[in-house]
């Protein structure tokens, strides 16, 4: 078991970094950084891989390089790099201080030093600015075995993007070992909920990197918000607010924040989730009655409905890797269970047959396995299930566990739960074998949302 | 002792009292008389009791206020022959005042998925809407809004809580 926290990770400036700068302003530097992040989550690692890939991410090479003006901690694209392939579970990351060489050049690897620490993998780098502002990065990826070089790529950013070519960095790292995308270059969506259920209620929906880094406010308001989820483009945002008192459904561009209002019909507007190709959103919608599947065209605003049962509970819908079927949650059989219905044939088959509460399903990329809320014993967990095979499997250990939402890449789930009393964030690979939760120590954190695979980041230069 | 005697000394009164009452439509009726008389003016009706509290809330015929909140159990919509009977009170007001209207509000506990809830919330609402305008409240006068588990009465996380949560209210305007 390995426990790993962010903060302490950021109040402990590396050495590289402090020895640049007088320990008492290293320290306030640190301290800087650490205000700064308000709403920050904090990342703790319980449980990784038995035999993970040992890496050594080498502080970079170079002068010190701060996304913004003013006084803020410079950037240490090694620390975020090394956080985001410890946090994956499949790599055990070396503590800098651990480190017998720093080398910054091809030249300067000694892979005696790194074969002494039992090192499968070494990263190593260098940034710099240029005359425009930019900074330009790049780094070199070596395989301590066969002492070859096995990555390497180059970027001139502007240095507000360092961090997402840190996060880059990471992705090619992982695939290049793994051989599956990387999703640190991914965005988490998720609600803060303060004093719920009081006249000092505050609910904000916040977007925020992969490692909690950045987080901003999206949409913030008195009433509750809930169900956001994301346009494939990861630009758009939809959600559920009740800001005029009722559940209306909200489309925001996440670039320009422009919010548009795409459901307020009399009764429910929930669970907006946008197609496969962005054209359109599933939603449940009561306007008739009760709760039903609903297909909206995003462009004209065609209404069409999918369900037709006028006594049972009809939500929850996701959309099927094609766009032609939904998957969506029922208790048309008396509980609630998850069901497959075809676009074109209205062809409807029942999915999950294990327990009597079975709802929210998320699907996996490859389209063959399901996440879902699962009831076992009167606790509510998280269930995988292959549905090939109809094997169900419980990923989750804890209780009050709920809002499955799956990285692109199909590893790891985020979902929401709680601990002592607190909604937290926590995430579990899909093999069951790593965990890490993201706590929030400014209340309730809930209903996560992974992003899609993000396509307007900094292209390499070589 | 004391306390006996008293309770005896109040029975006799209440006892003259209710004779007293009840001797009056008993003694014969005067003869038919022209219809100008009333040498002395008599009291004017008592007025009607109270039919609202000064929030606009209704109050029953003996001026107490008149439930608003129904219970109900896990995952489950369905009223109890008591609330039927608090809800019959309602819809005997909504009949009289057909100028008040009433939103129903639809809660749930935090267990299961927040969409669900919010389904299982408004057919709470609607299961007490149903009620009402089945015992003749019009249509208009009603409406519904559920809050799914977004509006605890109760944040914790026990039986108790939860069981506070599943509820409908019923909000005057």
């Amino acid at each position: 078991m390995k426990r790993l926290k962010r903060h302490s990770h950021s109040l402990y400036c590396p050495r590289a970094q402090a020895k640049r700068l007088s320990p008492a302003a290293a320290l306030l530097a640190c301290l800087m950084a650490a205000a700064q992040a308000t709403w920050a989550l904090e990342i703790v690692i319980s449980e990784g891989w038995e035999s993970p890939s040992r890496i050594a991410v080498v502080p970079f090479g170079g002068p010190p390089l701060r996304e913004q003006a003013g006084p803020v901690a410079p950037i240490d694209i090694a620390e975020i790099v090394s956080f985001d392939l410890a946090r994956s579970g499949q790599f055990d990351s070396l503590s800098s201080d651990r480190m017998l060489s720093y080398p910054t050049t091809s030249e300067e690897v000694l892979f005696r030093d790194w074969r002494i620490l039992d090192m499968d993998y070494v990263v190593i780098g260098r940034a710099w600015p240029e005359a425009n502002g930019d900074a330009t990065v790049l780094y070199t990826l070596f395989d301590v075995n066969t002492e070859r070089q096995i990555g390497a790529s180059r970027w001139s950013v502007p240095t507000s993007q360092l961090r997402d070519v840190a996060h880059l960095i990471s992705d090619q790292v992982y695939e290049i070992v793994t051989g599956i995308r990387g999703a640190f270059s991914t965005k988490l969506l998720y609600v803060l909920a303060q004093n719920p259920g009081t006249d000092s209620a505050s609910f904000r929906l916040l977007v925020a990197d992969s490692d909690g880094e950045r987080e901003r406010v999206v949409f913030q308001s008195r009433e509750p918000i809930l169900s956001p989820s994301w346009s494939p483009d990861a630009r758009r945002v939809a959600y559920v607010s009740f800001e005029t008192g009722r559940s209306t459904i909200i489309v925001q561009n996440l670039d320009t924040g422009a919010r548009s209002t795409v459901a307020e019909y009399p009764g429910i507007n929930g669970a907006p989730m946008f197609s496969p190709d962005g054209t359109r959103l599933a939603m449940s919608l009561s306007r008739d009655g009760n709760a039903e599947i609903y297909v909206k065209e995003v462009a004209d605003g065609e209404l069409r409905r999918i369900t037709r049962q006028p006594s049972a509970i009809d939500t929850e819908p996701v959309w099927g890797a094609d766009g032609n079927s939904l998957i969506y949650t029922s208790d048309r059989g008396g509980r609630p269970q998850i069901y497959r219905q075809d676009l074109a044939t209205s062809f409807v088959e029942r999915l999950t047959f294990e327990g009597d509460y079975n709802a929210r399903a998320r699907l996996l990329p490859d389209g063959r396995h399901l996440v879902y809320v699962h009831r076992k014993g009167g606790v509510y967990h998280i269930a995988w299930q292959d549905l090939e095979r109809d094997t169900v499997r419980i990923l989750t250990q804890t209780a009050l566990d709920e809002s499955p939402s799956l990285a692109p890449n199909g590893t790891m789930m985020i979902y929401a739960t709680q601990q002592g009393g607190r909604g937290i964030l926590a995430v579990v690979s899909i093999d069951g074998r790593v965990k890490y939760i993201l706590p929030s120590a400014a209340g309730d954190v809930r209903e996560p949302a992974w992003s899609p695979f993000i396509d307007a980041l900094p292209v390499a230069s070589g | 002792m004391p306390n006996a005697f008293r309770t005896l000394i109040m029975g006799v009164f209440a006892l003259a009292v209710v004779a007293g009452c009840k001797s009056q439509p008993e003694e014969p009726p005067p003869a038919p008389e022209p219809a100008p008389q009333v040498a002395e003016p008599v009291a004017p009706p008592p007025p009607p009791p109270p039919r609202e509290d000064a929030e606009g809330n209704p109050l029953d015929t003996s001026g107490n206020p008149i439930g608003r909140t129904f219970y109900f159990e896990f995952d489950q919509a369905r009223l109890s022959e008591r609330d039927l009977r608090v809800l019959a009170m309602h819809a005997d007001y909504l009949r009289d005042f057909r100028n008040r209207s009433v939103v129903i509000e639809g809660h749930c506990d935090e267990r299961g998925t927040r969409e669900y809830n919010l389904a299982l919330g408004e057919r709470r609402a609607k299961a007490v809407e149903r009620y009402l305008t089945s015992a003749g409240v019009r249509g208009a006068q009603v409406s519904t809004v559920s809050y799914g588990e977004e509006r605890p009465d109760d944040a914790g996380s026990s039986e108790s809580a939860w069981s506070k949560n599943r509820r409908a209210v019923l909000i005057y305007r």
